[in-house]
């Protein structure tokens, strides 16, 4: 077996592995040398990768992967034993693709953008702890596991929006963060055990064959979903999102996204593969929650956007509006699979909604973290955030202001960026089920693109201010990171057909067949 | 290996290529900049042709000229104030209140899913 081989077999394990170790010894090389501890966080960042990059080739030739840490069987005798499975589908290897481009493009941003402050062992240590949780998050096939690794993101995430201790405001953004992540870790493991209690099991898969949607069963999903939506920052649990992303370093957002999109994965895996088999019910549809909140997230999240006057929280509530169009196209899916006098092949529009929502979850990462890490470089440079004291930047930050031209034309969804092609798949899919919703989500995105425009007139436009006549470009690693994520927006907005085909379709896939998920469970409890 | 790359976008109901759509763009905006071409050139630099007339008042130096971001879309933001004081007032700040909106969803899930 040549070594390559050995790396796909022992991938799963290496992907939390590696961050781990590198963790724990990131500051123990930052005695060393504080440059070479940046390198190192980056080195291990690559590592890791590309080692998703290698399971996802397995995983979309080869169907889903499953790795066994413990026990080889199930049961000894009648005993059941510690065993923790890995279940990596195509869902899974997107989710991870989007968490680890993110925290890689925020090590390589950190270099920079973080230099001048201290706690830097701490802060490279915590970036890639909270890495490792979001990449547990949608690699497990352990519901107790599950938690473990959300309890991880929030703790690392916490720390991390908290950083600026001097700051009051980034302190009380952290605090808030944790009271709400820990009311809501608390409920994810309340229902973990109802379902424990009810079924012995803790394996998703096992479970999802097991629930017969009996009264507790309906406890835990209501319990697993507010709990996970709030994790996700779906209106109005919302709150906390605004606080967090406009406090933490820019740096850190980038990566919020990816822990923020973890609880969606959340909500996703548990609709569609944890109560898959019981899902369709006579009276009301679980799939018109997830449309009505989505379409409420977009609503509020662009009204919110629209009356700001801070950089950051402006692009925080501009992403809560964008967690909305994931929750209508995937809510658009889940309410034609929900009815049973309906099939996939008699409304595939469900299908292209699916992969619309899907798709979007990878563009809004892209789109709005390459707007934060823009965000971050105006408040090197000119140490402002009010956008009322900012103009006249594109004179001498012009490569930022090409950056946030893409980001901008991309999170508005215009042609040919990568945030059109998602939205299409939303728009002309939600019409066929409602046209008022394609509707809203249209006049949504519209709304998006004039507080965008707000931005660039008040931040890049205008005459120069003699205040930031000193200004400067930022530095190198700061534009090879938003270079980085540009590159993947102007990839996806080119060729959306190759990307949807190659890595969107069989996400979407991975996700309606349940089956498939409960067929190759080599068995756990 | 090319063909993969210009595969047009298949949405489903309908079709989306974006690099058609780039060459379109380019050749309109070719067919404008011939266009201006032919117009008359009577733009003069440095006249009255090229000062701001702001109703016979004094123009202000350039740097007071800027539009801040808080004046921008005020008309949209007035008409919309029923809505946007609503939803100031839900967005306390307050971390209580946010715990409060959980117990909210929580409830209106709990509902919903116990008609099932």
């Amino acid at each position: 077996m040549s070594f390559l081989d050995q790396l796909i077999i022992h991938g799963p394990a290496l992907l939390i592995a590696l961050p781990l170790l590198g963790a724990f010894l990131t500051p123990l090389i930052g005695r060393v040398n504080d440059k070479l501890r940046n390198l190192f966080v980056i080195i291990i960042l690559g590592i890791t990768a590309i080692l998703i990059l290698l399971l996802a080739q397995e995983i979309f030739a080869s169907g889903p992967i499953t790795y066994v840490f413990g026990s080889t069987a199930p049961y000894v005798g009648k005993e059941t034993v510690i065993r923790i499975l890995f279940e990596i589908d195509a869902l899974s290897i997107f989710m991870a693709m989007i968490g680890i481009i993110l925290s890689f493009a925020a090590a390589i941003y950190s270099w920079a953008f973080m230099e001048k402050n201290t706690g830097l062992d701490k802060y490279y240590a915590l970036l890639l702890l909270l890495t490792v949780g979001m990449l547990g998050m949608v690699l497990t096939g352990d519901m107790f596991n599950f938690f473990v690794f959300l309890e991880i993101t929030s703790i690392s995430s916490c720390a991390l929006i908290a950083y600026y201790v001097n700051k009051a405001k980034s302190v009380e953004a952290g605090f808030k963060y944790i009271v709400v992540s820990t009311i809501g870790a608390l409920f994810v493991l309340m229902a973990i055990a109802l379902l424990y209690g009810q079924y012995d099991a803790l394996n998703i898969a096992k479970l999802a064959d097991s629930i017969t949607f009996s009264f507790v069963d309906k406890i835990a999903l209501v319990l697993l979903l507010a709990a996970l939506a709030m994790k996700g920052g779906i209106v109005p649990m919302h709150m906390w999102l605004p606080d967090a992303y406009s406090r933490a370093p820019a740096s850190v957002s980038l990566v919020l996204i990816g822990t923020t999109q973890a609880g969606l994965y959340g909500v996703f895996r548990v609709l569609f593969t944890l109560y898959g088999n019981v899902i369709e019910l006579p009276t009301i549809s679980m799939g018109w929650i997830l449309v009505i909140l989505g379409l409420l997230t977009m609503l509020v999240g662009v009204i919110m956007a629209m009356i700001q006057v801070d950089f950051k929280r402006l692009i925080a509530y501009g992403a809560v509006a964008e967690l909305g169009y994931m929750f209508l196209g995937v809510g658009t899916c889940l309410t034609v699979l929900a009815n049973p006098e309906v099939t996939l092949a008699q409304a595939p529009f469900a299908f292209e909604a699916l992969k619309g929502g899907l798709f979007h979850v990878f563009n809004d990462a892209l789109d709005v973290g390459l707007l934060f890490m823009v965000a971050g470089a105006v408040y090197y440079a000119t140490k402002q955030t009010s956008l009322n004291s900012l103009g006249g930047l594109a004179r001498n930050m012009k490569y930022t202001t090409v950056f946030f031209i893409i980001g901008l034309l991309a999170v508005s969804g215009v042609p040919p960026m990568n945030g059109f092609a998602s939205k299409l798949l939303i728009y002309e899919s939600t019409y066929q089920l409602n046209p008022i919703l394609s509707i809203v989500a249209i006049l949504a995105s519209i709304m998006l693109l004039a507080i965008f425009v707000k931005v660039f007139h008040a931040a890049f436009l205008g005459p120069a201010l003699p205040q930031f006549e000193k200004v400067k470009e930022v530095p190198k690693s700061m534009l090879i990171a938003m270079g980085i994520i540009a590159a993947f927006i102007v990839l996806f907005g080119l060729f959306p057909d190759l990307i949807v085909n190659t890595i969107v379709d069989p996400a979407a896939n991975a996700l309606i067949d349940n089956t498939g998920y409960l067929q190759w469970l080599t068995g756990g409890a | 290996m090319i063909e993969t790359f210009l595969q047009t976008f298949d949405t489903g109901n309908g079709f989306w290529n974006p690099l058609i759509w780039i060459i379109a763009f380019v050749v309109i905006f070719l067919i404008v900049v011939i266009l201006r071409g032919f117009g008359n050139k009577t733009y003069k630099k440095n006249t009255g042709q090229t000062k701001a007339f702001l109703s016979g008042n004094q123009e202000y130096e350039k740097n007071q000229m800027h539009v801040k971001a808080s004046n921008l879309y005020w008309g949209w933001i007035e008409s919309m104030k029923w809505v946007i004081d609503g939803l100031k007032k839900m967005h306390t700040g307050n971390v209580s209140d946010y715990v409060f909106w959980f117990v909210v969803v929580m409830g209106i899930l709990l509902l919903f899913v116990g008609l099932m």
